[in-house]
């Protein structure tokens, strides 16, 4: 466990170093550079930045966010590693890896700094790269209310009284300029007196294509710990995620193209291509990463059972969903 | 005018996707498209397309009235093709157990309070809510919707059939 540190003075572009345990994240115009102990390691700001807001933004995540085939956290659910190498086949079996074990709360807190102080006005890590500004040079301003969303989260279904609300116009989310030819019909409902609560519908899609947000998973419904996050993808995500448990993918529209990689070593296993109506697992043991050419509605399942990284980091369970 | 359309898919018109091996199981990852699932199932069977330990989702035929159906928890259905009404019954006693897991099929419409209905389109959603007992109509073209639930007595099972096995 280890003290975080922002500098007190800028650099020449006016951004600040950040540090905590190890580590240290400097950035210059086009680049984060992350120094550890034994090397430093490079990344294009953008995708860093991009990759960063998901891991702020989603609490570091089920299991693993890697922000490139060498950098990352693995998320402890209490503590997070951060990691140089971890699951990079070559730094592994040269001991050129680093991890480092830290508070979640205090690794969040250091990456919320490095999001408000190097991402510049108009520029919004969570938007598709068409719909967004300028990151490069030097520092201008800043994004706060992008980079602060909450993720939405419905108890039990979106529009539920007491439930996460709807999306609309008047609260500033406009149908997304890929989706204007999305229904924005109304389900009916005729509830008899009484059952107002129960009696229940909304229209999903119109809901999604509202999302002013990519690769930003929110649930909108739940049976118990299984739970339907719905999602807007366009150009890629940002990071490639090594989940902890298995994880579903039901394509709702469009296209998106997955590169399916081992999980621990990142060697290439698949590629999944998948289409309006299709339905696939993501094993536990592998990582994944998509592309999405136009913004696509994805669904992605989760089990949210908190026991479930141990049972399948323990082998109880298998990694595969099921056995044909 | 945007120029971008939205690719929907549907019982008539889906172009399925795939996975391509490089070194692995197709099998691994289930795969399976729920319009193909459905226009090969009977109506309202509920044909098990994504499975996470004890939880399911079901691709289902949406065609004529559907037998009642009842679950303990909270149940959704997203429509993904096709209209459909969902009529709603309060039963006067208890139709499934306490803590009994999935769908129950009922033998028929059970006694009970009128709680309303919903007709729902592509792309709504519908919450089945645990304790009331359900019945899904729909007298036009067959439709498609996905369940999302827990494995039950009436969860069909047959993923050699549906999912991708070959390279």
């Amino acid at each position: 466990m280890s003290t975080a540190q922002t500098a007190a003075v800028a650099n020449a572009l006016g951004y600040k170093d950040h540090s905590i345990g190890g580590f240290t994240f400097k950035r210059d115009e086009y680049f984060a550079h992350i120094f550890y102990p034994g090397g430093r390691h490079i990344m294009q700001i953008d995708a860093f930045l991009r990759a960063l807001m998901r891991d702020v933004a989603w609490g570091f995540f089920y299991g693993t966010v890697n922000f490139d085939t060498v950098f990352g956290t693995v998320n402890h659910y209490g503590t997070v590693e951060m990691f140089i190498g971890l699951f990079n086949e070559a730094y592994r079996a040269n001991n050129r890896h680093h991890v480092e074990t830290f508070e979640s709360k205090d690794l969040k807190k250091v990456f919320e700094e490095v999001l408000a102080d190097w991402t510049n006005e108009g520029f919004d890590p969570f938007a598709a790269p068409d719909e967004t500004g300028t990151v490069y040079g030097a520092k201008k301003g800043n994004n706060i209310k992008a980079i602060t969303r909450q993720r939405l989260v419905a108890d039990r279904m979106v529009g539920l009284p007491g439930d996460l609300g709807y999306r609309t116009d008047q609260d500033g989310f406009t149908v997304n300029r890929q989706f204007q030819d999305v229904p924005q019909d109304k389900p009916e409902i005729h509830a008899a007196q009484g059952f107002e609560n129960e009696v229940h519908a909304f229209n999903f899609f119109e809901y999604v294509s509202r999302s002013d947000v990519t690769w930003n998973p929110s649930v909108v419904s739940c049976v118990k710990d299984s739970q339907f996050c719905a999602t807007t993808e366009e150009h890629v995500l940002p990071i490639t995620h090594g989940n902890d448990r298995v994880e579903w993918f039901i394509q709702a529209t469009d296209e998106i193209i997955w590169d399916i990689d081992d999980r621990a070593t990142g060697r290439p296993r698949a590629k999944v291509t998948m289409r309006a109506g299709d339905v696939a697992a993501m094993p536990a043991n592998i990582r994944h990463r998509g592309y999405s050419p136009k913004r696509s509605i994805l669904i992605v399942w989760e089990n949210n059972d908190g026991g479930l990284p141990q049972r399948y980091a323990s082998g109880e369970l298998a990694p595969n969903p099921v056995d044909f | 005018m945007s120029n971008y359309r939205t690719v929907f898919g549907s019982l008539e018109s889906y172009q399925k996707g795939g996975v391509e091996i490089i070194d692995d199981d197709p099998k691994n990852y289930a795969f399976s498209n729920c319009f193909e699932v459905a226009s090969k199932s009977k109506p309202y069977e509920k044909v098990a397309v994504g499975k996470n330990l004890k939880y399911v989702i079901e691709a289902v035929r949406a065609e004529g009235d559907s037998p009642w159906f009842a679950a303990a928890h909270d149940e959704a259905a997203l429509i993904m093709d096709g209209e459909v009404e969902i009529h709603f019954v309060k039963p006067d006693a208890p139709v499934v157990p306490d803590g009994k897991e999935g769908t129950v099929k009922l033998a028929g419409q059970p006694a009970g309070r009128d709680m309303g209905w919903v007709k729902a389109g592509r792309g709504h959603m519908a919450l089945l809510p645990k304790g009331a007992a359900y019945q899904f109509r729909n007298p036009g073209k067959p439709g498609v919707l996905l369940v999302q639930t827990i494995l039950g007595e009436n969860t069909i099972e047959r993923w050699a059939d549906i999912c991708q096995t070959k390279a």
